[in-house]
């Protein structure tokens, strides 16, 4: 019970967020499925986020640690960049049909 | 202060909807991808700016700035090489490098170095978060690996039975765990549980044949999205368990789509059935 007294918030935001996510895609046109996708990846990228977060709180002489989580933010960082430039190479291929 | 970051998390939370609500209609998708890059680097840059104080050893900031631009330079030159036909290939890779960042936070946060006290509500979520990005990034490489045509469908009842077991196993391991009957540390349990997911990823993809890898990196691009919301519940970071909700919900259901559009259902892409006459086509 206490569980649910302390995170009500967090329970009510994570349902809202369901539904916005479903209700937002819900009229796309399968021509765009595949570049919905790529731009969907890249906003999971904001994995991101808890990586700095977490590197901002290694020691600084904790080397193992500090490997770890520089590769953790190159390879957030590589699905962000790639993942919205990829997106934006597929939708340059929609243009001239319009 | 706070209030400026709060305002800023909100606004990127912001851009997420409105960038996936843009990039679901032709004439405006281009904007909508923008508008979510925008977001996105402003999410980044506010979170630095929030948790950096005079005690950040400078290692830590020379590597991460290092990550950060080599990151972006790989990332770009990497979209701007790659062929037309290739395109599903790459976003899979991108996939797999956001389900490795994902375990590797976890690995990371479970050193005991780092996990002072932590309640258990947190450890719960530390690994729903790894094991999920673990599961995203092996089965990401080895859609994209298929993709690519290097690995051939490998469909037996031994890889579909132990990939049955191992999740099973990664149900009940941490039931176990917590209930206190496992004598191992919370480290090299978390290691343990890493290493199954990865080989699950391995086997849940093996099976499912090439044509319908499409749908199966959708499904991994949500299952990414679910581990970024594990993750921001244990940092309890408003922006991440939004983008990575919304990701886990828009990419189930973009999922379904695309098995509507392709007329099969979900259960038989992931038990990999399929005609051998319609092997050829994609």
């Amino acid at each position: 019970m206490d569980f649910i007294n302390q995170h009500i918030q967090e329970i009510y935001f994570v349902i809202f967020c369901i539904f916005i996510g479903i209700e937002v895609i819900s009229n796309v046109p399968s021509i765009l499925h595949t570049p919905l996708m790529s731009g969907a990846n890249a906003i999971s990228g904001v994995i991101l986020v808890g990586a700095v977060y977490m590197m901002l709180q290694i020691p600084g002489d904790d080397y193992l640690n500090l490997t770890l989580g520089g590769i953790a933010i190159f390879l957030g960082t590589l699905n962000i960049s790639g993942g919205f430039f990829v997106t934006g190479r597929m939708l340059k291929m929609f243009s001239p049909k319009k | 202060m706070e209030a400026i970051i709060e305002i800023g998390y909100l606004l990127a939370t912001l851009s997420f909807i409105l960038g996936l609500k843009f990039m679901s209609s032709p004439k405006n998708a281009k904007t909508g991808n923008l508008i979510a890059a925008i977001g996105m680097v402003m999410a980044v840059v506010l979170t630095f700016v929030a948790g950096y104080t005079e005690t950040v050893p400078y290692t830590n900031l020379i590597i991460m700035l290092a990550a950060i631009a080599i990151g972006t330079i790989v990332g770009k030159r990497l979209s701007d090489k790659v062929e037309m036909t290739g395109m599903p290939q790459l976003v899979s890779l991108f996939n797999a490098t956001g389900g490795g960042c994902a375990m590797l936070l976890g690995l990371v946060e479970a050193n005991p170095m780092h996990l002072q006290e932590t309640e258990l509500t947190s450890q719960i979520l530390l690994i729903a978060g790894l094991i999920t990005g673990a599961i995203a990034f092996t089965g990401s490489i080895i859609a994209e690996r298929k993709l690519a045509g290097k690995v051939k469908d490998y469909r037996t009842m031994g890889v579909v039975f132990s990939a049955r077991i191992l999740l099973l196993l990664m149900i009940l391991l941490p039931v176990i765990y917590f209930f206190g009957l496992l004598p191992i540390g919370f480290a090299p349990f978390v290691f343990a549980l890493a290493g199954l997911a990865m080989i699950y990823g391995v086997l849940f993809v093996l099976p499912i044949g090439g044509a319908d890898m499409p749908v199966v990196i959708s499904l991994l691009n949500s299952i990414t999205g679910i581990a970024t919301a594990f993750t921001g519940l244990v940092y309890g970071n408003k922006v991440m368990i939004a983008g990575g909700i919304f990701v886990g919900a828009a990419g189930i259901f973009l999922t379904l789509l695309m098995c509507t559009a392709m007329n099969r259902s979900l259960m038989k892409v992931l038990a990999g059935k399929f005609k051998k006459s319609t092997g050829a086509v994609s």
